[in-house]
């Protein structure tokens, strides 16, 4: 239970930040208790992320103070935040796979007389912090070999080793199961039990009412709010984030009227080989989407959502089934195949799979589509390409500076959005979309929600994939749900809740939970 | 954060940072030029200058495939065999075989220059082309595909001069290493030439774009439905084509082509790439950069030279300037990433 009265544990007050013609952070405060678990809340650009790096001691803050334990404290580098306990758990692991569990904990302060490392010591200190949260595995175990769920508990024991007062968790759950979403609370609040403060960062606003117990929101660089969860809902929550009302968002369209059978599959398997012993497999998955469909696949993470979208795609070789396009069985092999067939994607990692970061908006757009902007068979023809980045930043409403901006410097939702304009240039027959609003900004979302329906009324065929059960409910005519790459059932859109979708993607799931 | 904002960097202002990076290679010429002009007044004649750039030109021809290698995130090592071999070859087709191999000035013997410079090409594609299989088929990183290359060819080299050079050539093959247009060096030309047809291709034609796409994100590229495979193969065979067409030059200028010929030219010529602005980690970099590098390395031996340096500190210079090349680059990335 929250302990608001006493003393905070933590204290930040009127911190600023400014990188060069930005400022991140304006005079920001963040409170934490000892023996609670904080949100901290924001749409991305919010602020948090430089919020977390001050506390991690990798950046230093141009102005404000930090209280620790009653004493003032200066952050100057990782080390020192991490003497006085504070310790970061980021999005993406900092493990070394191919060292053992224990080395993993003790990484740069193993026990033993120097210059020796005493194993034994080693192995069962490990033991005793796996066990305390409930990592039932060998000290001596590759990293390599675990979950991504036991990686995390690997972070959270190495986390423990260094005597933690405070936790700071980036997005602890995005990659996560539901059974192991629970697993990772209950661990949560042990640590709580045990005396030491969580900070939670996430985007899944339930979990924040699930385990949370005060929380504070960050706009602009600016505190929105800050109070007691039991005292406020998810939608008041995303009015501070936003702050504005979001009724309008994730509202349904009507449905059109449908047209014909744009692609089909059928049987589609790909199963694991010795080379790949942790692939997602999928097994016999059919399908089928119209012209001016929304096809909607809900699943959780490992349910072989985009497995299937990249073998449609011929991202991935697969071992057997057939793609039927416009009637015609067809032979895909590689995304050339699939894009002269008519089949886009876009993938779930906007930053590794789609763009080219350091290059130009519209070489960025252009990529796919070279063929029609140029002349002579072989010259670019640039002002044609600048009419097409045109045509499009006032299409899908791109905010950029201009066509020759790194694609790098824009916001998520906007590089998302060169990336849509990418496939849109190519006017495919079929969209595939993994993820499609993965951390962008709620304004951003209900936009590129927009131009999923938009698609749909051009005639094209969308699959849209999402993690986000709400997403799924707003974007789709028509939802199927997939569990352990199979597909476990389908719904028309005025059938389905989240409820409902829930049970078809986690039915007969105990046996994965970790 | 800075990702809402477009054009952060150039907001505030002039974006010094990002002037002097793009032309610190240019101004580093410049004040080196002014530099060794007050130290040795001979250093400005045009004498002078045209024997500098004349140097430069071997060297450069192979720095123009190798930008495209590293454009891809790949390298070559084995340029300097590869230059050897493929010079050889050509000394041998123009000589007519071995056996005259050392008689000067045999006129009628041996075959023209067009069939060597020919012979010279195609031992360098043929050389290039094997690597860039090794690296899509077999896949072998780059770095170890050449570097056994490197090798190869050296010891193919070897073999084929049997311990000697091949020297003596008709004038009309000299007269690409050694002649001169008005008062322009033929190399120089050559060099010149085919950077502008380079910095075209990568510049304006979908071939061009496509590179720098495979080395900016392999991944990407290959979901944007480019072929992948056949592009970096591609570029080792474009570094292999300028390797024979360097070999060709170099033979035509010393009136001879041996087995040693070519010895840590890899190393001039990444540096001449790297400090022209080309990231080793793929997708940056401009021809125009590369010709201002292969410059600035003739300039600062060729002055060092007539400074009377020994050669062996040159080496180390080379050295630390490579190391500081990528340092830069590598600084420079990072503050990219933080604004």
């Amino acid at each position: 239970m929250p302990v608001t009265a006493t003393a905070p544990l933590l204290k930040m007050s009127g911190i600023t930040k400014s990188f060069p013609g930005v400022k991140a952070l304006d005079g920001v405060s963040l409170e934490v208790a000892p023996r609670e678990i904080h949100a901290l809340l924001g749409e991305n650009g919010a602020g948090k992320s430089t919020l977390l790096k001050i506390l991690a001691g990798a950046q230093g803050p141009d102005q404000g103070e930090i209280v620790f334990d009653g004493k003032p404290v200066t952050l100057a580098n990782p080390h020192v935040a991490q003497q006085l306990g504070i310790v970061t758990i980021y999005q993406e692991f900092t493990l070394a796979p191919d060292m053992s569990i224990a080395e993993n904990v003790f990484i740069g302060r193993e026990p033993g007389r120097w210059p020796f490392v005493s194993w034994s010591r080693m192995a069962s200190e490990t033991e005793k912090l796996t066990r305390r949260i409930g990592l039932d595995r060998n000290p001596m175990t590759l990293v390599r070999d675990l979950s991504v769920a036991e990686q995390q508990m690997v972070e959270i024991a190495r986390a423990l080793s260094m005597d933690s007062r405070v936790i700071i968790m980036d997005e602890p759950t995005s990659a996560l199961s539901l059974a192991e979403v629970e697993k990772l609370f209950k661990i949560v609040r042990r640590l709580r039990e045990e005396g030491i403060s969580i900070i939670f960062v996430t985007h899944r606003l339930e979990e924040v009412m699930e385990v949370c117990d005060r929380f504070t929101v960050l706009r602009d660089g600016r505190n929105a709010g800050a109070g007691d969860v039991a005292d406020i809902t998810i939608d008041g929550i995303i009015r501070l984030m936003v702050g504005r009302e979001v009724n309008t968002l994730f509202e349904h369209r009507e449905a059109p009227p449908p047209g014909a059978v744009a692609l089909e599959v059928k049987g589609l398997t790909r199963l694991r080989t010795a080379q790949d012993p942790h692939a997602t497999e999928i097994r016999d998955v059919s399908l089928s989407v119209r012209s001016g469909e929304i096809l909607g696949i809900a699943g959780l993470v490992g349910a072989g959502r985009t497995e299937t979208a990249r073998a449609i795609f011929g991202a991935d070789p697969f071992d057997s089934g057939t793609v039927i396009i416009g009637g015609e069985t067809v032979s895909i092999r590689s995304p050339r195949d699939a894009i002269s067939r008519g089949i886009g994607l876009v993938p779930e990692d906007r930053k590794l799979q789609a763009l080219f970061l350091a290059q130009a908006i519209r070489t960025n757009m252009s990529i796919a589509s070279l063929d029609q902007i140029e002349h002579f068979g072989f010259f670019m023809d640039e002002a044609k390409e600048r009419r097409l980045v045109e045509d499009y930043r006032k299409l899908l409403n791109i905010r950029m500076a201009g066509p020759d901006q790194p694609v790098g410097n824009l916001s998520g939702g906007n590089q998302q959005k060169v990336v849509l304009a990418r496939w849109l240039a190519l006017r495919p027959k079929v969209l595939i979309v993994d993820e499609p609003t993965r951390g962008i900004d709620i304004g951003a979302k209900v936009e590129v929600h927009n131009l999923l329906y938009e698609m749909a009324r051009s005639g094209i065929a969308v699959i849209a994939i999402s993690s986000e059960l709400p997403e799924v409910l707003a974007v789709s005519d028509r939802i199927i749900t997939m569990r352990e790459g199979k597909v476990t059932g389908e719904l028309p859109r005025s059938g389905a809740t989240q409820e409902k979708l829930m049970a078809m993607m986690t039915l007969g799931s105990q046996s994965r939970a970790a | 954060m800075a990702e809402a904002r477009p054009g952060a960097a150039s907001d505030n202002g002039v974006d010094l940072f990002g002037f002097l990076a793009r032309f610190a290679p240019l101004i580093f010429l410049f004040v080196l030029m002014a530099i060794f002009s007050l130290l040795e007044p001979r250093f400005l004649s045009s004498i002078n200058l045209f024997n500098v750039m004349r140097q430069v030109s071997i060297t450069g021809l192979l720095a123009i495939g190798m930008t495209f290698v590293i454009l891809t995130a790949g390298i070559d090592l084995s340029v300097g065999s590869l230059l050897a071999f493929a010079g050889l070859v050509a000394a041998a087709v123009a000589k007519g075989g071995m056996q005259d191999r050392f008689t000067v000035g045999e006129g009628g013997v041996g075959y023209g220059w067009e069939l060597a410079a020919l012979a010279a090409i195609l031992v360098g594609v043929v050389g290039g082309l094997i690597q860039g299989v090794s690296i899509t088929r077999l896949k072998v990183p780059p770095f170890v595909v050449t570097l056994g290359g490197m090798s190869v060819f050296r010891g193919a080299a070897l073999l084929f001069a049997a311990g000697g050079p091949i020297s003596g050539f008709e004038h009309d093959f000299t007269w690409w290493g050694q002649g001169k247009i008005g008062p322009v060096p033929v190399p120089v030309i050559i060099f010149l030439v085919f950077g502008l047809i380079a910095h075209i291709v990568l510049r304006y034609t979908r071939y061009g774009r496509q590179i720098y796409a495979v080395g900016g994100n392999p991944e990407a590229a290959r979901l944007s439905g480019l072929n992948v495979t056949w592009i970096i193969c591609s570029v080792y065979v474009i570094m292999g084509f300028f390797a024979g067409l360097g070999s060709f030059v170099l033979a035509a200028r010393l009136n001879s082509a041996e087995a040693v010929a070519g010895t840590g030219y890899e190393l001039t010529v990444i540096a001449s790439v790297v400090i022209g602005g080309t990231s080793l980690f793929g997708g940056v970099g401009t021809i125009f950069g590369t010709i201002v590098g292969s410059f600035l390395i003739g300039v600062l031996l060729n002055g060092l030279v007539i400074m009377n340096v020994s050669s062996y500190i040159q080496q180390i210079i080379i050295g630390v300037i490579i190391v500081l090349a990528v340092a830069f680059d590598t600084f420079a990335k990072s503050r990219r990433k933080r604004v």
